[in-house]
């Protein structure tokens, strides 16, 4: 992704202030910010689900050398359904309720793949099996709400890897488990990508999973990047004082005594700064 | 724990079985009328005029419920009645549930001016008083069965539209709607394949609702006079004639009305039934 904004329409301010990110195939990149720093707009650019009341300024988003927002919408369509795909945030809203399980999986092999039913079929009992899932017959020919939500999430990994994408977006996909769910869905993520290869572009805001599943690290604020870099870099001495702040906001389990440390006052000032500085070249341009 | 379960879905089992059954008799009645019609339903007879029901005093054998001021058989009239009523029910709710649940499905799903259009259409749909703009209807395009289908039509597809767009909007925002979408489904696809199944629940419930509504809209229009042109009977002519001679002969007015209330009840019955024993997301 090259020098995205974006911004709702008719709105004065942008979105997204320049976004450029790239996710190699392999490669797990986390994407942490604030609330309302821009992750999921990212997120839901490249899959081709931006809301309609969202529109993109200027840039690109580059799958494998082709501009997607250049495709004629039917192609970006074809496209992003054979080589994206989306673990979603809630696993309770993203399964259609009145579908069974099997249809849900297989639809985009048949439909965008040209598969036949049977091999798609048989496809998805494997993949349920690889997540875990010990009767993965009769997941198929249940509904969405005879499972569990941990149950359902599966579903949804295994399904995302279905087609085998080239890129998964996973949208904060642990932000509505259970906190003993959490961790093992984490690892059946991680293990997954690391079997299929694919690029992960993780949507977060827990620096902790960051720290656990991915390799490089995107910071967004106010929709603007402010650091950019690999994990291992990160950790040990951020480069921004943003991100500086933000490690040291994150509570330490180790030391329960401790009191939550907020991002200080003259870091927001110098990043705002920052982000008005990125507009006035935007406004005159 | 068990038991209070049990009764639950007996009950509910109950009030479906009760309301379909209701039903299925009446449609059967409607079917068969002039075999099973003990008397010809148009039939006079002033010597035989205000007889009373089988049960009380002066009744004649034959005449199970009793007749009118005219000797006509009150029950052959009823069966004879449920023709005329039922097919507005069945026609009448079917076609308006197909228009108006197809553009509130449109209007829910691809927002923009066709939402713009069709929501405005629907404000100044509802902003007219619908029995009377019934009634204008009727008297411009001349009564008859498809006069009153048409009327029925015509005004009541916005409740369909109303509420469909609402649902399909909240369907669409979910999750699942996003999947498919990056899972490669088209708009048309979304709005078959993802959204209608969901709203098809309510579009039943409402669909059932709307047959006791048409019901009740033929039996207002007969009750005024617009409604069929010909001599058939129909259960809201015979109330309008049995108010006239009430104090005389009270079952004139009261074994219609009976049906009528009966019928209205076993349509919203069925459809909450209905819904109770197929939604999915509620089983």
């Amino acid at each position: 992704m090259r020098n995205l904004s974006a911004r709702v329409r008719g709105a004065p301010g942008r979105l997204l202030r320049d976004v450029s990110l790239s996710v190699a195939a392999g490669e797990v990149r986390g994407l942490v910010g604030e609330s309302g720093a821009g992750k999921s707009m990212i997120g839901k650019a490249v899959l081709g689900i931006l809301p309609r009341a969202v529109e993109v300024l200027s840039g690109e988003i580059l799958l494998d050398g082709t501009d997607l927002l250049r495709l004629a919408p039917d192609d970006r369509r074809r496209r992003i359904g054979a080589s994206c795909a989306l673990i979603p945030q809630d696993p309770l809203t993203a399964l259609n309720p009145s579908r069974r399980i099997g249809p849900q999986i297989t639809d985009r092999l048949v439909d965008i793949l040209g598969w036949s039913r049977t091999k798609a079929q048989s496809r998805a009992r494997d993949l349920l099996a690889e997540v875990q899932i010990t009767d993965p017959d009769r997941v198929l020919r249940q509904y969405p709400h005879e499972l569990s939500g941990g149950m359902r999430q599966r579903v949804l990994i295994a399904s995302a890897f279905a087609a085998e994408p080239k890129l998964i977006v996973a949208d904060e996909p642990t932000t509505a488990l259970d906190v003993t769910v959490q961790k093992e869905v984490l690892r059946l993520i991680a293990g997954m990508q690391a079997r299929h290869g694919t690029a992960l572009l993780f949507v977060t805001h827990d620096l902790g999973v960051v720290s656990k599943v991915c390799q490089s690290l995107t910071v967004l604020y106010g929709g603007l990047v402010v650091e950019d870099t690999a994990v291992r870099d990160f950790f040990p001495a951020p480069a921004h004082p943003y991100a500086r702040a933000l490690l040291a906001a994150t509570p330490k389990y180790t030391d329960p005594g401790s009191s939550l440390v907020p991002v200080p006052r003259q870091v927001l000032d110098g990043i705002q700064a920052q982000v008005d500085a990125a507009d006035r070249g935007w406004r005159h341009g | 724990m068990a038991d209070g379960r049990g009764q639950m879905r007996h009950r509910v089992g109950l009030r479906l079985w009760l309301s379909a059954g209701w039903l299925t008799l009446l449609c059967l009645a409607a079917l068969l009328a002039p075999w099973i019609s003990p008397k010809d339903p148009l039939a006079q007879d002033l010597f035989l005029g205000r007889l009373p029901p089988f049960w009380m005093e002066g009744a004649e054998p034959g005449y199970w419920l009793g007749t009118d001021s005219l000797g006509r058989d009150v029950l052959s009239r009823i069966l004879h009645g449920a023709r005329v009523a039922m097919t507005v029910a069945l026609v009448a709710g079917t076609v308006t549930c197909l228009i108006g649940a197809a553009l509130g499905l449109l209007a829910g799903v691809l927002h923009g001016w066709v939402d713009i259009v069709i929501s405005r259409l629907i404000d100044i749909w509802m902003a007219f008083p619908p029995v009377l703009f019934s009634i204008l209807l009727i008297a411009v395009i001349g009564p008859g069965l498809g006069a009153i289908i048409l009327a029925i039509v015509v005004i009541d597809w916005t409740r369909f539209a109303r509420v469909v767009r609402a649902e399909a909007m909240a369907q669409a925002a979910m999750d699942y709607v996003a999947s498919a979408q990056v899972a490669g489904r088209g708009r048309l696809g979304t709005m078959l394949v993802e959204i209608l199944p969901n709203v098809l629940p309510m579009i039943v419930v409402l669909l059932t609702l709307e047959m006791g509504i048409a019901v009740i809209v033929e039996a207002i229009l007969s009750f005024v006079n617009l409604s069929i042109s010909t001599d058939d009977p129909t259960w809201g002519g015979m109330i309008a004639e049995g108010r006239t001679s009430v104090h005389q002969a009270w079952w004139v007015l009261v074994f219609p009305l009976i049906t009528l209330f009966l019928t209205v009840l076993s349509f919203s019955q069925l459809g909450e039934g209905l819904k109770d024993r197929f939604d999915p997301v509620l089983r």
